[in-house]
């Protein structure tokens, strides 16, 4: 007697623990291995780049952390890099290493975000979380002294930054420093070995480098993959060209390699981080900027290396106060095209762990 | 550093392999006529001596008496980077080529564009609204969307 079987289709999301926010999957099993994916997105468009249009260079500074807000300062600079770029404004440099000093506790902090959802998704329910929200919070604490907030910042503008780091910001950041390498070394004590993590992410969801770039991956996800391209090397904005550090990359680009990606970043943010301190000097941290900036005819493409790849953005200008066209190239947005390719032909338990390590955030996604 | 490569040398290069195809070029970009755009893209990511093989992002921008499609591209192996666009006219229902069947990478922005700003994508697999929902009336981000 032969069983006659047949493909169910099931809704994961919006409302779902492991969708990270309000991202909603379609997806179809035989069985239980993964035979098709339709990722459905939009629950959260809020039409940033219209809103842009309507608000001054200035102002759109608060819309931008609004997109990655576990990651606003990165998102913070990648703008205020194109506006400059396309009214020629050169801010000073103290407010460079500032910023690159932010952008990197900032990268810190997502990939801290990262390995705590992906332990979550991977069944080691809530323990790892508090462990890396622990840290996260220190980072929150300096940014708190940079600026007074702690998610949504604003703290950089065209031309600079918002205000100079205040006294007590600098001892905290040296203890943050010298802490911070224990604690990773913690987190890769519980996990980098772990036997558990090591079959269920060994192997898993391969993506090749050929493909990652074709898809335009960016990110830690295409250097899991093999392929050494980092902006801050390749295409080196604000002072990364006076810093020493190496980039991280894996050889076969499964889940494993994607999460070593990222530990390992964490330690390389710390080395940047170490010698912005060590090179800052005093000085202005603005430049002279009028408040409406109203840079000339003509356009901009300005791109950073953000915690979850390449953020750019596009700049139209007509002359006036507001941009004319703002396109956010947000890399989570993007990095979202292979979910399709890397999940067909994994069982359900894996699908979970390898859209986690793709690592989304919906306010990007959706924008 | 990543080098832009110029809107003469590209259009020296483009208008040599694909004869008639490049409608206007200048220092920073060249506007390549849509019918012959397929080709042109092709010939972008495997000529070896551009070799773009990532590209960065799809753009429509709105300027009323017609819509430019813009393509920001970059060559990981020569570390260079270049910006192609197109003109389309009429409002109704403008369209150009698709190229995800040569980047991936253009699937979901391509949607985008056709949701938001109502630009067809002739040639790709799949393309319906992307971030507001079937029905939808009209295409928001265009400049003459009313509420």
């Amino acid at each position: 007697m032969t069983l006659k079987t047949e493909p169910v289709t099931i809704n994961i999301g919006p409302q779902h623990p492991s969708t990270h926010g309000v991202f909603r999957m379609r997806v179809t099993f035989d069985g239980e291995v993964v035979v098709d994916v339709e990722p459905v997105l939009g629950y959260l468009h809020r039409g940033s780049e219209k809103l842009a249009e309507e608000r001054t260079y200035t102002q759109v500074v608060t819309l931008t952390d609004r997109l990655d807000y576990v990651a606003s300062m990165s998102n913070n600079l990648a703008y205020v890099l194109t506006v400059e770029k396309l009214a020629g404004i050169k801010p000073p440099d103290r407010a460079m290493y500032l910023r690159v000093i932010a952008a990197e506790l900032m990268r810190i902090a997502s990939h801290l975000v990262f390995t705590g959802f992906w332990l979550n998704d991977l069944g080691a329910l809530a323990t790892p979380l508090m462990y890396c929200f622990r840290e996260r919070e220190k980072i929150l604490d300096l940014f708190e002294m940079l600026c007074g907030a702690r998610i949504t910042l604003s703290y950089m503008r065209p031309g600079g930054v918002f205000q100079d780091a205040p006294e007590d910001f600098w001892p905290a950041l040296h203890r943050f420093l010298e802490e911070m390498p224990n604690y990773i070394d913690e987190y890769e004590g519980l996990i980098t070995g772990n036997e558990i993590v090591l079959v269920r992410a060994k192997n898993v969801g391969i993506l090749s480098a050929e493909k990652a770039v074709n898809s335009s991956i960016s990110g830690p996800i295409l250097r899991a993959s093999g392929v050494e391209w980092d902006l801050r090397k390749a295409d080196p904005y604000e002072i990364y060209d006076r810093v020493k550090f190496n980039i991280p990359f894996g050889g076969v680009g499964d889940n494993f390699d994607r999460y070593f990606v990222r530990v390992q970043e964490m330690r390389e943010s710390l080395k940047i981080i170490e010698q912005c301190v060590e090179q800052v000097e005093p000085g202005p941290v603005r430049s002279e900027v009028p408040f409406l900036v109203r840079p000339p005819k003509g356009e901009a493409y300005g791109r950073v290396e953000a915690p979850k790849g390449e953020l750019g953005f596009y700049l139209v200008s007509d002359g006036g106060i507001a941009p004319y066209r703002c396109k956010i190239r947000s890399p989570s947005f993007i990095n979202l095209t292979i979910l399709r390719d890397i999940l067909v032909g994994w069982k359900l338990a894996d699908m979970i762990v390898t859209f986690g390590t793709i690592d989304i955030n919906m306010g990007e996604v959706d924008r | 550093m990543t080098t832009s490569l110029s809107g003469q040398e590209l259009s020296q290069i483009v208008s040599e392999a694909v004869p008639d195809s490049v409608a206007e070029w200048n220092e920073r970009d060249i506007f390549i006529k849509p019918e012959s755009w397929l080709k042109v893209a092709r010939l972008l990511k495997e000529k070896a001596e551009l070799d773009f093989a990532f590209l960065n992002a799809v753009t429509v921008v709105d300027y009323i008496e017609f819509f430019e499609v813009v393509y920001h591209l970059t060559s990981l192996r020569h570390n260079h980077s270049a910006v192609i666009k197109m003109r389309c006219y009429g409002r109704e229902e403008p369209a150009v080529p698709s190229v995800v069947s040569i980047w991936q990478g253009a699937d979901f922005q391509e949607r985008e564009a056709w949701d938001l700003m109502g630009v067809r994508f002739d040639g790709h697999p799949n393309l319906k609204r992307i971030m507001l929902w079937e029905g939808f009336p009209g295409h928001p981000q265009r400049k003459d969307f009313l509420r």
